[in-house]
């Protein structure tokens, strides 16, 4: 490759990586709070599609983006409310649990999207969130491509990251929730009500799940499509664990993740590329896992009630 | 439940529990009817063997279970107490027996853990800080805030435990058995430290097993007994041979029949061991010894100096060096180590929680843990439960063992008779080679008394015994020679003779040595 073209290329694959990060952050952030609280949920995937299909169809049916955003975080709020029902007061198993969620979502968003959607004849394509070139910022070269030209849900993960890791190291709340998923027993005899910090910690984790479906349709594609979420449900789950179960170190390994995935949609564009697809999506998986099987030196514990019903 | 009066008929006491019963699905009967009275501004001794209800009777005080009915009257008023932020408001404080702290957050953290609403912003550390090191000046504590718990010491970390509790404002403080996991010289320390909170008004209700204690710090004591009170008596009108009896429902001898026996052949021995403790840092320093059959030997010292760590080696749980060792003849690998268990060695460890037990797991397996592969509790690779569930019940009853259903969850046993159950597995396996590492902690006067005898019997009937304990009354009750440890090394040997405790608490202590002869 030549230097001009190789540089676009970067350009271009940079731009879209934190784009592709977004929704993975999204749910990896919630799912920090709930796993902190000591419950893993890896329902993500199914409540990530209930998101993306309530915010899809909202917002067609409204016209408006931002009642789609709600209608997604009040559906988050409905599978966390469920979720948190089994798993802390009734004390199921949370693998069974998120199993189940798993499978409802996919179930549930495809029979409700053939039966008013797919063969409705409609246009189904939405005005998504324009990208919001941020003046003078924007024009930069380069730069301006990669960081200055994405739409406000992008941008709002420079908020959420923060605000989530101040609320969990610097508020009595956050303390609270740790105490829980370490030490739960040692939490009651301090006075804080262990399943209310659970139940709320789920429904964090859910509604950002939600969210991060609801980004799918609402500020990337512009419809829904049957299984819309292609795993970053599981992947999320995989980066809070690489991230260490801190919020910034979630939002450094999903924009790993974002950068392999924006390298192999790239690849896979490329004419006369020789490498099967189904390899080349296997990419960013099996990138991010090297890259930070070797990064990482420190071993972060998990929280040592995870899983574990009180 | 039926109805409480309003108000303490009686306003003499700063805490009244009237008739408490509670029970747990399992049908153990907990407390049946226990009536309770404690005078604002005394210690109060809770004292009762294993199981006895005392843990329980003061978890329903904090909050933490229910009771099935009886009234609780402090400060005059009817007390309604549904969890421990309930408790904690109404200033009562409580150092559990199994500590309640978290390890990965720091002692600042855990002291204000649950003391704001949610939303509160936790920018003002540096003043918790201040505060906690005020506190912690004022009483001679020594705790640093800044520190996490994980790093801290089992006394330090009681310590925490206390400072939390008096942080808190505390006008009543409940201790479940404190000073089980304390040096000797700690316990004096905190002993003392009772008596000085004691004095500026607080009143504390102090549970232990030890006598001494007892009788050294409280101004009254309530016995327990099988869930019922046996009696309360002013600490200047009894003595301990009255209390143990009121314990035990029997004369419990102080003393220990101990024979006298000839030490055969060298059963175990290694030279020049070293160990290095978690941190990387060498906690046992090359020491040699050797065990003989019939031989009790006693390894004395303040806990910290190396013991844990010896018995870790030597149970194959932690790296080690050495230049060599033998059991029963053969030369050991380090290889052998972790399988010594199948070479006729039994251990007791001592974290009965982390090493002994598998607390999910029911009191029938844990019983099998080591022996669920042999006849007869499996037969051709399936386990035969009949014969496991009739081999509990017998040890049960020989150690008299507080359980409602060995299908029972251990986690659910009281503390010591959770000790029980390791000490009933280990002896039964007639071993060569014992490992004893603080047989008795956290047990009842009665069932120390059992333990002791038992492992004297094994003694008689041949075993080498390497006796760990930081309680020199039992070293001296049980040893045949006493080894003395000090910073990872040995101080030099002495006979068990009473005459010579002294100078073995020096030697602890690293201050003199006797030339070992
Ligand atoms: N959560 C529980 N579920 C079932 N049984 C329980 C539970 N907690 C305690 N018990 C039972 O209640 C009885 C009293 O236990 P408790 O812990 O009060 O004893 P304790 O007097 O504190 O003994 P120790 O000196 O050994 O600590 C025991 O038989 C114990 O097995
Ligand atoms: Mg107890």
């Amino acid at each position: 490759m030549e230097l001009l073209p190789a540089l676009l290329f970067l350009q271009s694959t940079l731009a879209a990586t934190w784009r592709m990060a977004t929704p993975i952050l999204y749910a990896a952030i919630g799912e920090v709070f709930s796993e902190r609280a000591g419950v893993l949920n890896i329902g993500l995937e199914g409540i990530m599609l209930i998101g993306a299909f309530a915010a899809y169809s909202t917002a067609f049916e409204t016209g408006n983006l931002v009642l789609g955003l709600i209608a997604a975080v009040l559906s988050g709020l409905v599978c966390g409310l469920v979720f948190a029902l089994f798993t802390v007061t009734i004390k199921a198993n949370q693998i069974v649990v998120g199993a189940a969620f798993n499978m409802i979502g996919m179930g549930i968003t495809g029979f409700l999207y053939r039966a008013f959607y797919a063969e409705s004849g409609k246009v189904l394509s939405l005005k998504t969130f324009l990208p919001l070139d941020l003046p003078f910022l924007s024009s930069i070269p380069f730069l301006g491509e990669v960081l200055f030209r994405h739409n406000i849900m992008v941008y709002a993960t420079l908020l959420l990251v923060p605000a989530a890791s101040f609320v969990l190291y610097k508020t009595a709340f956050g303390l609270s929730i740790r105490a829980v998923g370490e030490h739960p027993k040692a939490a009651d005899t301090a006075g804080i009500n262990v399943h209310r910090t659970r139940y709320i910690s789920v429904l964090i984790g859910t509604s950002l799940a939600a969210i991060g479906g609801a980004f799918l349709v609402l500020a990337y594609a512009d419809q829904f499509v049957e299984g819309i979420v292609t795993g970053r449900g599981f992947i999320a789950l995989a980066v809070v664990v690489f991230g260490g179960w801190s919020p910034w170190g979630a939002m450094g390994t999903s924009l790993l993740f974002g950068v392999f995935y924006a390298l192999q949609l790239r690849i896979q564009a490329m004419p006369n590329v020789l490498i099967p697809y189904q390899f080349l999506q296997a990419l960013p998986y099996l990138a991010t896992l090297l890259v930070l099987v070797g990064l990482t030196k420190r071993r972060v514990r998990a929280p040592k009630a995870l899983g574990i019903p009180y | 439940m039926e109805e409480c009066a309003p108000e303490s008929a009686d306003q003499e006491f700063i805490l009244r529990m009237e008739n408490i019963y509670k029970s747990f699905p399992g049908g153990v009967q907990a407390n049946r009817g226990i009536t309770l009275e404690v005078r604002s501004g005394e210690i109060h001794c809770l004292l009762g063997e294993n199981g006895a209800g005392k843990t329980v009777l003061m978890s329903i005080l904090y909050g933490l279970y229910k009771p099935d009915s009886g009234c609780i009257y402090y400060k005059g008023k009817k007390l309604d107490i549904h969890n421990p932020k309930d408790a904690i408001r109404h200033r009562i404080g409580m150092v559990h027996q199994h500590f309640m702290l978290v390890p990965t957050l720091t002692v600042a953290e855990n002291i204000v853990l649950g003391q704001y609403p949610p939303w509160k912003v936790l920018n003002h550390m540096e003043e918790v800080h201040e505060r906690i090191r005020a506190m912690s000046d004022e009483f001679g504590l020594d705790v640093d805030p800044t520190k996490l718990v994980q790093d801290l010491s089992v006394g330090e970390q009681q310590r925490v435990e206390i400072l939390k509790a008096l942080y808190h404002g505390a006008d009543l403080l409940i201790l479940d058995e404190p000073t089980a996991v304390l040096t000797p010289q700690e316990s004096e320390h905190l002993l003392k430290f009772l008596r000085q909170l004691a004095d500026r008004g607080l009143t504390i209700i102090f549970i232990t097993h030890k006598l001494e204690e007892v009788m050294e710090v409280s101004d009254r004591v309530t016995v327990l007994r099988d869930g019922r009170v046996v009696g309360t008596v002013n600490t200047s009108e009894t003595n301990p041979r009255e209390l143990a009896r009121m314990m035990v429902g029997r004369e419990v001898l102080m003393e220990l029949k101990k024979s006298q026996t000839q030490p055969g052949k060298v059963i175990f021995a290694v030279r020049d061991l070293r160990v290095r403790d978690a941190r990387g840092l060498e906690a046992v320093k090359g020491v040699s010894f050797e065990v003989r059959e019939r031989e009790i030997l006693g390894i004395a010292g303040v806990s910290g100096n190396g013991q844990t760590e010896l018995a870790l080696a030597l149970a194959g749980l932690i790296d080690c060096e050495f230049d060599e060792m033998r059991l029963d003849g053969q030369i050991l690998t380090k290889h052998d180590l972790h399988r010594l268990h199948r070479m006729g060695m039994a251990h007791v460890p001592e974290d009965r929680q982390r090493m002994g037990l598998i607390l999910p797991f029911s009191v029938a397996e844990n019983f099998v843990l080591k022996s669920y592969r042999d006849e007869p509790f499996s037969k051709r690779g399936f386990l035969r439960f009949e014969a496991i569930r009739e081999y509990s019940r017998s040890q049960i009853s020989k150690f008299n063992i507080r359980v409602g259903d060995i299908e029972e969850e251990i986690a659910h046993l009281s503390g010591g008779n959770q000790q029980k159950v390791v000490v009933a597995r280990e002896l039964d396996r007639h071993p060569r080679f014992l490992l004893v590492n603080q047989p008795t902690r956290g047990i009842d006067i009665g069932a120390t008394e059992f333990v002791r005898q038992q492992i004297l019997a094994q003694r008689d009937a041949g075993a080498a015994i390497l006796l760990i304990s930081a309680d020199l009354e039992e070293i001296f009750a049980l040893s045949d020679r006493i080894l003395v440890m000090f910073e990872g090394r040995f101080m030099g040997e002495v006979p068990p003779d009473p005459a010579l405790i002294e100078q073995v608490g020096l030697m602890m202590a690293g201050k003199a040595a006797v030339p070992a002869d």
